[in-house]
């Protein structure tokens, strides 16, 4: 039976993992090498690399350890941040992604969808999108959550699928960082409206809100969390054995 | 030596990478002589069907593969490459493949029934045939241990040939041998601690 994933989420800035993280054993806890390889050995479905470097330079130095990662880790890598173009794709999944997640990028232009989804195949491309309830309404956040694009989520995602997004990864501004579980709500209504796996991201806060996460919307495919895995707050062995007990298939 | 088959499609970094990784010389070639003074041949693909099987047999490397399956070496297709090996593929149209494995490739849509997404995409659990032994590559694995998937067609009319499927709405085909060729519908080099044992058993075949 296939598995439900569980992701985590890292941060890189000119080639080093920022937003601290912190484990014991580690000797190095910015390297992007080190915990990649600290998340595949306990038991990661999938990581998620987003370069939120802003310079040329930076850029070159995410992809010169992209590769390095690629070399060491054999579970599919995701990378996002700062995709805009082909060549943008060319460029990391030449380093070793498997996958490309796109945001505001395809906010200005979708038919980068499109073009990406032609060259790469579906599968290759990941739509993400940052959402905020406004006036009651699921609006689509761009540029990290700073601007309102005034657009309607659930039609914007299902116009991306449609151009060719391969799988979606939604992430509530509203539940981010909270901690109080993942926003069911609308995770609920994208599961709905598309047919490609359904990422679900923003407010884990324990185990527990995973659990939730897979039993209240089996149609749901992932769980991504970031700062409760850095952190130390849940680990993913634990959490995946804990789902395992529930009967939600996992990868053990 | 492993060689990986060059024949333009798709990203072989990880491939490469992985089989570096566990210790085995590997060469991304499309030369004939190269390919021949390999002991262990690769035959990587994505993308579509009809375009991968055209791309090679204009590369050539159509011939050189049966050429060298013929010889006794050790072939692996992967994910498009093991679809490859069958007789003909109905994805988008109808194209012939190497015929290297008795069977057709088909869309899993069909298959699945409703409710489950297409492409069948994450990590499964294999099962072995019981009836059958089991094959040489998956010595160090255990019945459910998870690989991982990304496909939307899958060999079918291949019964005799299978060496480990997964479920997913119906019994797909996910690995499949027949003498000294094999196909994992599956990326072992994507598919962690898992994909390297099975990598491993093929380069010590």
């Amino acid at each position: 039976m296939i598995t439900k994933r569980i992701i985590p989420c890292l941060d890189a800035k000119d080639g080093r993992v920022v937003k601290g993280v912190n484990f014991q054993g580690l000797n190095d806890v910015s390297s992007p090498i080190e915990l990649g390889k600290y998340y595949s050995d306990n038991g990661a479905d999938e990581l998620v690399f987003y370069d939120i470097t802003a310079s040329a330079e930076g850029r070159a130095l995410f992809t010169d350890i992209l590769k390095k990662v690629a070399e060491t880790i054999f579970i599919p890598l995701t990378v996002g941040g700062g995709i805009n173009t082909l060549e943008d794709f060319d460029r990391v999944l030449k380093c070793g992604a498997d996958k490309v997640s796109v945001n505001s990028g395809a906010i200005k232009n979708p038919n980068l969808i499109a073009q990406a989804a032609q060259k790469y195949g579906d599968q290759c491309v990941v739509l993400s999108v940052d959402v905020k309830r406004v006036d009651g309404k699921f609006t689509v956040f761009a540029k990290g959550g700073r601007e309102n694009t005034g657009m309607d989520a659930i039609e914007w995602i299902k116009k991306c699928v449609a151009l060719g997004a391969g799988e979606v990864v939604v992430n509530s501004i509203d539940t981010d960082g909270v901690k109080q579980g993942f926003d069911l709500e609308i995770l609920e209504a994208v599961c709905d409206a598309v047919s490609v796996p359904v990422i679900a991201s923003g407010g884990a806060g324990s185990m527990e809100d995973f659990v939730t996460l897979f039993k209240e919307l089996p149609k749901v495919d992932a769980g991504l969390a970031a700062s409760i895995f850095h952190f130390g707050e849940v680990n993913i062995k634990e959490l995946k054995e804990r789902l395992a007990k529930e009967n939600i298939p996992m990868r053990l | 030596m492993v060689g990986i088959i060059n024949y333009g499609v798709g990203n072989l970094f990880s491939l490469k990478s992985s089989l570096a990784y566990i210790g085995e010389e590997a060469v991304v070639t499309n030369d004939p002589a190269v390919l021949q003074k390999c002991d262990h041949i690769i035959l990587p693909g994505v993308g579509a069907f009809g375009d991968a099987a055209e791309k090679l047999r204009q590369s050539g490397m159509a011939e050189v593969v049966l050429k060298e399956a013929a010889a006794g070496k050790p072939l692996l297709g992967i994910c498009l490459g093991m679809q490859l090996l069958f007789e003909k593929s109905y994805e988008y149209g109808e194209y012939a493949g190497l015929g290297l494995i008795p069977g057709v490739v088909r869309p899993i849509a069909p298959m699945i029934g409703e409710g489950l997404k297409v492409p069948h995409i994450g990590w499964n659990g294999l099962h072995f045939p019981k009836e059958k032994e089991k094959s040489p590559i998956f010595a160090d694995l255990a019945e459910n241990d998870c690989v991982y998937f990304v496909h939307s067609f899958a060999a079918v009319d291949c019964a005799d040939f299978v060496t480990a499927t997964a479920e997913y709405g119906a019994e797909l085909t996910a690995a499949v041998a027949r003498g000294n060729v094999y196909g994992c519908q599956f990326h072992p080099e994507k598919s962690g601690e898992m994909g390297l044992k099975i990598l491993k058993a093929f380069c010590n075949l």
